[in-house]
Order: C-alpha cells, then structure tokens, then sequence
C-alpha cells in the first residue's frame, strides 16, 4: 500500500498528565498516609520549637529534687534574682533532671537518627544496587560482601563500631546505617535485574545511550517508589535500635537525652517511678507506628498489588 | 443436525462494567446456543467481549463484573441464579474451560497424575484404583505417549502441546456436556496447535461435547468450528454456519476482518537489486553453562547462519520457538553477543566489537519490538522517546524535535500527540510510535522481531502496510522475524525456515510457499490453520 495512512488521534484524548500525578492524589486520600504523616509532622514541630515549649536545660542536675512524680512544683532562681515556679510535668529523674525536658529534646536525636541512617543506606545501597545489577562482573563481589554484612548481627555490629570510636551520634549512626546498607542493595539489584530486560531498555540501547544516561533515565526510576517505602521501614527500626542501644548503656553519652537513655536512666527504679519509663516510651512508640503507617500507607500507594492483603 | 439440543443458551447477557470504564457494558445483549456435537467459535479483536461471555458461563467472572440481565442456561438450568456450591458442582462435572496458557494452568508441585485424579475425589466416589484406571484412560485418549510416566511426571517435564493436552484431559474426564475453550492454542506452536486442534475435534464429535470455542484467528475457525458468533464492542453482530459467514460475510465488521486475514498465497514482488545492507556469515551463539563438578552445558542456540539483506528487501526468519530466530536477530542487533560469525554492515565486521567502537554503527540498526506495551518507557512522553537516539548521535534537541514531528505524521500520527505518555495510545498506534523512534535514527536495517504478533487482524495489517510503505520510502533491509507464515507470505521477499538453531531452507517466498523442499517446512505449511480456506478477501 502507497497511499499514506490517515491521520490518527490518541486513543484517549485526556489531558496529558504525567503517570506520577495520579499517584500524589491517591496518596492524600489514603488515612494511615494522613495519620501517619500528621502524627511525625508534629513530633518534627516538638523537636525543632523544644526550648520554646517550657522546657528547662535537659541535663542540668538538681540533686535536692530527684525522683518526684509528674506534677510536682519547684521554684528555680532566675539569673536576674527573681524567683519563678516551674511545674515538672512528667517529674525528675534519680539525678533530679526534668523527664519532660528530657523527652522533648529526646525527639531530636531519635528523629536525627532515622532519617539519616535512612538517607546514608539509600543512597550508599542504591549505587551498589544499581553497579551490582548491571555491571554483570561487579555482582559477585559486591553481593558476597552483602552477604557477608548481613551474616553479622546487627546490635553486635553496632557494640563493635560503638567500642572502636568513641560513642556519640556519629558512631551510633554508622552503626545502625552499616547492617541496612545489604537490604537496599538486594532490593534495587533485583529490580535492575527485572527492568534491563524490559524491551525500552534495549529499545535505549539501540539507540545508543551512554550506560549512565541509561541507568538514570530508565533504570533509576523504577527504583523510586520501592526505596521511598523500604526507607520508612529503616527509618522506623532506626529509631528503635537507637533507643535499645542507649538502653544497653552502649550509645550516645547519657548526659545527651534521647528515649532510650531516659527509660535506661529509669531502669532501676521502674517499679516505684514508672513514669521514667513511661513517657519516652509513649513518645518512642508513637513515633515508630507513625512512621510504619506511613510506610504501609505509601506502599499501598505506589503498590497497588500489596493493598489489602 | 435435526436432532441436536443445546447445551448451552445465553439469552441477552449483559454485564455491566464498574462506573468509569471506556463503556457501560463489557458485553450487552449477547445471545447465543451451543448444540450437543457442536463446535461454536466466538471471534472478535481484543476488547470485544468474548472472554466476559465465557467467564460468565463457567461463574468465574471478575467480582467488579456483575451480570445485570440474561439467562445463562447450561441444560436448562440457569447458572446466574445457581448457589456457589451448585457453581462447583456444575463445573467438572457439566462443563468444563481450557485456558490460553497452559504453562502456567497446571501446578507446579504436584504431578501430573494427581491433578487430574484432583476432578475424580472432589467429584465422585470412586476408589484409588478406579479413579487411576480412568485417569490413564482419558490420557490414552488425549494421544499422550506412554500415559503411566506422563502420570508421574511433573509440568516442567513436558511440552507445552502435552500440558495443553493434560488440559484437556482434565476438563474432559467427567465427561462435561459443555467444554468452553478460551484460545487454547494461541500460545502454541503451529504445528503443535494442528495437533491439538484436530483432537478436539475428534473428542468432541466422539463424545457428543458441545464446545465454546473463543478465538481470534480466522484461521483456526476455518479448522473447527461449526458454527461462528462474531463479537465487536459488547455486542453479537453476525451469526451463522461457519462456511456462509466465512465466505459470505454479511456484516461490515466481519468482512473487515476476515478482509485482513493475511492471505497464505504469497505477493508477487521484484526482485531487490539494492546493494547489500546487511550480511552474516556463519553466526553462532552457544550458551555455556560453567558447572564446578560436572561437565559444563552448552546450548546451541544458534550455529552457522548465513544472510544477506539488500536494501529495500524483506527478509523473513520463521520457525517455532526455540528455532533460534531471535537469537540470530539479537545477535545482528548486537544485544546479545554473538559467540561465532562475522556481521557485516557497510564493509565493517560489528560482530566483536566493543560497545564503543560500536556506536557508530548502532544507528544504522534499529530494532521494533513485539510487545508495543513494554517498549515504551512509560515514564517518558513518547517524544521523549523518539527524540532520545537522534540526540545521543549529537543532533540538537530542538532538529530533534522537528524530525520527530515528520516522522510522526509519517507512520499516521498526529505530531501533537509527541507530548503524550505511551498509556494514552492503543497497542497499533504504540507500535507506530516504535516504528517512528527506529525511523528517527534513519537505520539501513530495520529488525522486526514478532513486531505485528501482539496486535489484532485488523491492526496487524495497518501495520505491516506502513513498513510496507517506509520501505519504499527509506529503501530500508528488513529482517522480519515472525513464526506466522501468513505475515510472512505478504511481506517478505525472502524466507528463511530455521529449526532447533539452523537454517534448514532459505529461498524466495513464492518458491519456499510452492515448492518446500525441507521436510519440516511442510510440516509448518500443512500446520498453518485454514491453510484450505479461501478467504472472502
């Protein structure tokens, strides 16, 4: 046939949105993405406004007035002479510290904690990911080194890291950092390995497109998604494992206040001041289950297959 | 057949599809019988609504699909209205559905013997012996070698035509008064799919079965069927006996598509006198397994082909699968590394080299795919697409641009449609757009592998008319590989017949179509369905 074909409209004559737009309107409708993200929304607002919302100095020691119940009342001598009252909402400490100050600037540390350990395993797994899934030659080797990683327990790790250097938010953060980086790069490897036999991958190779320009244009994104949901989860158990280490006494020093250091503070006398351990551990719980909600909530999202089962 | 009663009556089934589809209804008003003894084809393009009337008989519709009205009576009985439990009685026992993919129909882990002994314990009361005796019977009479190692075997142990026979079996050892068959043998080869045509034939007329039998090849109704229901968009539009609808088409829309069922009669076409675009020599891949303790395995995927495309010739690669045809395309487009043989494209040999040295030459080797749902990236617009290669070759965006634009309107695409995603097209349209992007590289050599295979009749010659016509325009060699033989019979000049990795004939279309001198070409020209039937075209 000669004659030139007519011309032919797109079969759906919608208005171009791009594949993402729809995702973003179905995220805001689902409630464990709302909840969720309200719920870490307002403990980042805890965290950043801590010294404005009635706190004292969180370390400052006042060895006449340990081990009080929430509630109790003080009067603190001001630097200019006066005299005020200050209520310790959620009582002292066995070193006569204020538990309220301590839980509100507490929310730093752990919320310090989660996104970077999520951030550094992303971006450390998704370029050995990424390098693992389609440099054939390079896969061996990095996956034996996951393996081997994952074959080390992760709090054992993080006692080794902590006892080389010396403890501190840094050494707690590679700790927890290096037993997540396998699981990212297993994750993204296998998704490298399904999407570079997709025929638009090979389509880009005939069409002669530069290996990095491959992986960034065609690869990359459909790592996207995935990550964002698997970097909630490491955020959550970041959290977690930061608050059992200063439990164990083997994280961050325990004059800095984080959960994990206030309920191991409270240890001892758990049975006749229980609020020690009460309150971080109120506010540890919740942070973790907004966090987790979020991360199921996206998944269904960006998932659809995962969504109610 | 005065005495026939039907088995099957649908009576104005209509099911509503969920609020916010394309339309209202995935099938509206659809009536149709099914006799005892009797083969009824349902025909229709994708969409048409064949695999909804099916499902709704056997009760295995999707749970957004509701029937809102009709009558579905298997013997009498209304199965719309029939309990869950009565649904689970009826199937097996009075009808029964082989599906399209046998692969993935039979469970892996257990064998063979158990899945069909499987219908006898939920069924009926018979004994372990019996229920073994009946289970090697139906098998013996499926045609399966050797029925007692068949019954121990696993899925992965047989062919895909002797799963799809187990199938069968399965459907048809209680003896169903119904079999409804949803494209059993699309996912077959041609000459396993005249086997098992030929069974089902001889079964049902044996037995007295009435069969369902939902297509979308004109070729195989020529083979089967009785009588044709041809469906288009939800509704029935032309019904009758097999012959006066095949010949005497009285609906538009059937006399289209039986219009553009590619003819087995190949075109004459001149001889190509272009200069030579594209040779191999003695190509081979060989995959080698390295094993630690035992000899290594090595497949031959491949060995000692030898082509020659000119410019402005078609040459066609045809075989069944695992023939080794698109290993040998692969190869030629360098995603694959070839193990032996030489690949000769403007006087260079691009078979060993490097991806670097390689560049130059992969312009001038573009590749459409087969399924146009995957070869587009669905994040990108398909401008995006089609301007990628021209840029990578250095030509700027905005010359990108503007060649993209009269490519478009080239392969009958609106060059607004450029800032587009790849979901708002149809399968046709996205394969126009794979053709575009290969074009926008202005290759010398256009690899066609199984590029009409995914698209319906009607589509599929639209498509093969605008490589027909880019041909023509661009002089371009094209190697088209394909194991439909009518597709082949239309658009290449040349044919070679490939088998298990080699090349068993190689000739001149209309000399291969006349005279085939390799056994196994016969065998794949005997197998072609409707290779008898003249169509109305």
């Amino acid at each position: 046939m000669s004659a030139k074909p007519a011309i032919l409209a797109p079969a759906t004559p919608s208005p171009t949105l791009a594949p993402g737009f729809a995702v973003w309107r179905r995220l805001f409708r689902q409630p464990s993405v709302l909840i969720g993200g309200g719920v870490l929304l307002v403990m980042l607002f805890i965290a950043m406004l801590a010294p404005a919302l009635g706190t004292i100095d969180p370390s400052a020691i006042n060895p006449a007035f340990r081990n009080r119940v929430p509630g109790v009342e003080r009067t603190i001598r001001q630097d200019d002479g006066s005299s005020a009252t200050f209520r310790h909402r959620m009582g002292t400490d066995s070193l006569g510290r204020d538990v309220y100050s301590r839980v509100i600037y507490g929310a730093r540390v752990s919320l310090i904690i989660g996104v970077s350990v999520a951030a550094i395993s992303l971006a450390i797994g998704l370029v050995l990911g990424l390098v693992a899934g389609y440099v054939r030659w390079l896969d061996g080797a990095i996956m034996r080194l996951m393996d081997g990683l994952m074959a080390i327990p992760a709090i054992l790790l993080a006692i080794a890291v902590v006892s080389l250097f010396r403890a501190g938010l840094g050494a707690v953060i590679v700790a927890i950092t290096v037993p997540e980086i396998p699981r990212v790069v297993r994750l993204v490897r296998s998704i490298v390995l399904s999407v570079r036999e997709e025929p638009y991958v090979e389509a880009a190779i005939m069409a002669g497109t530069p290996t990095p320009k491959l992986m960034v244009r065609h690869i990359l994104p459909n790592t996207v998604a995935p990550l964002i949901v698997q970097g909630t989860f490491i955020c959550a158990s970041a959290m977690l494992v930061e608050a059992i280490l200063s439990f164990l006494g083997i994280g961050i020093p325990p004059e800095t206040p984080t959960w994990g250091n206030i309920m191991a503070e409270g240890r001892n006398l758990f049975r006749i001041y229980p609020h020690n351990i009460l309150y971080p551990g109120i506010f540890l719980a919740l942070t973790v289950l907004a966090v987790n909600m979020l991360g199921d909530g996206l998944r269904d999202t960006l998932d659809p297959k995962m969504a109610g089962r | 057949m005065e005495s026939a009663k039907p088995v099957l009556e649908v009576k104005n089934l209509t099911v509503a599809l969920p609020v916010g589809g394309d339309r209202r209804h995935a099938v509206e008003g659809v009536s149709l019988t099914v006799n005892t003894g009797e083969i009824v084809c349902i025909v229709g393009e994708s969409g048409s609504g064949k695999s909804v009337t099916a499902f709704s008989v056997m009760g295995l519709l999707p749970k957004v699909l509701k029937p809102s009205a009709g009558q579905i009576l298997l013997e009498g009985e209304n199965v719309l209205e029939a309990s869950p439990q009565r649904l689970r009685d009826l199937r097996g026992t009075r009808m029964a559905m082989i599906f399209q993919e046998p692969m993935t129909a039979l469970n892996p882990v257990l064998t063979i013997g158990d899945q069909i002994d499987e219908v006898l314990r939920i069924h009926t009361d018979l004994g372990a012996a019996e229920r073994r005796t009946r289970v090697l019977g139906i098998m013996e009479a499926m045609r399966l070698p050797d029925p007692e190692r068949i019954y121990a075997s696993y899925p992965h142990q047989l062919s895909g035509g002797q799963r799809q026979r187990i199938m069968i079996a399965a459907a048809l050892v209680l003896d169903p008064a119904l079999l409804i068959a949803d494209e059993p043998t699309t996912a077959l080869d041609v000459t396993t799919q005249a086997q098992i045509l030929k069974l089902i034939k001889e079964l049902q007329s044996r037995r007295g079965t009435g069969v369902l039998f939902i297509t979308h090849d004109f070729g195989v109704v020529a083979e089967i069927a009785d009588r044709v229901v041809v469906m288009e968009g939800g509704h029935v539009v032309e019904e009758g006996p097999a012959e006066e609808v095949l010949t005497r088409p009285k609906h538009a829309y059937t006399r289209m598509l039986i219009g553009a069922v590619p003819s087995l009669k190949p075109k004459g076409r001149p001889e190509p006198t272009g200069p030579v675009a594209l040779e191999g020599i003695g190509l081979g891949k060989t995959y080698g397994e390295r094993r630690f303790f035992s000899r290594p395995r090595i497949v031959k995927a491949a060995a000692a082909v030898n082509l020659k495309v000119r410019r402005g010739e078609t040459l066609g690669i045809v075989g069944e699968s695992g023939s080794g045809k698109t290993t040998v395309a692969r190869c030629i487009a360098r995603l694959i590394e070839p193990t032996e043989g030489a690949i000769l494209v403007s006087n260079a040999d691009i078979a060993k080299l490097r991806e670097r040295q390689l560049r130059p030459y992969r312009r001038r080797i573009q590749v459409v795919f087969q399924d146009p749902y995957r070869s587009l990236n669905p994040r990108r617009t398909v401008g995006a697409s089609i301007v990628e290669g021209p840029m990578n070759y250095g030509l700027p965006a905005a010359d990108a641009t503007a060649r993209a634009r009269e490519i478009m309107k080239l392969v009958g695409l609106q060059p607004d449609a450029l800032s587009r995603y790849p979901h708002q097209f149809s399968g046709g349209q996205r394969q126009r757009i794979a053709i575009a992007r290969a074009l926008a590289m202005e290759p010398d050599v256009l690899i066609a592998d199984e590029a009409v295979s995914a698209l319906d009749v009607s589509v599929q010659k639209q498509v093969l008319d605008l490589l027909d016509d880019v041909q023509k325009r661009f002089q371009l060699a094209i190697l088209f590989i394909t194991h439909d033989l009518r597709v082949a019979a239309q658009i290449c000049d040349r044919i070679m017949v490939m088998e298990k990795g080699v090349v068993v004939e190689e000739g001149r279309t209309s000399e291969v179509f006349a005279s085939p001198s390799h056994p196994y070409t016969r065998a794949l020209l005997d197998a072609a369905p409707g290779r008898d039937f003249a169509f109305a075209a």
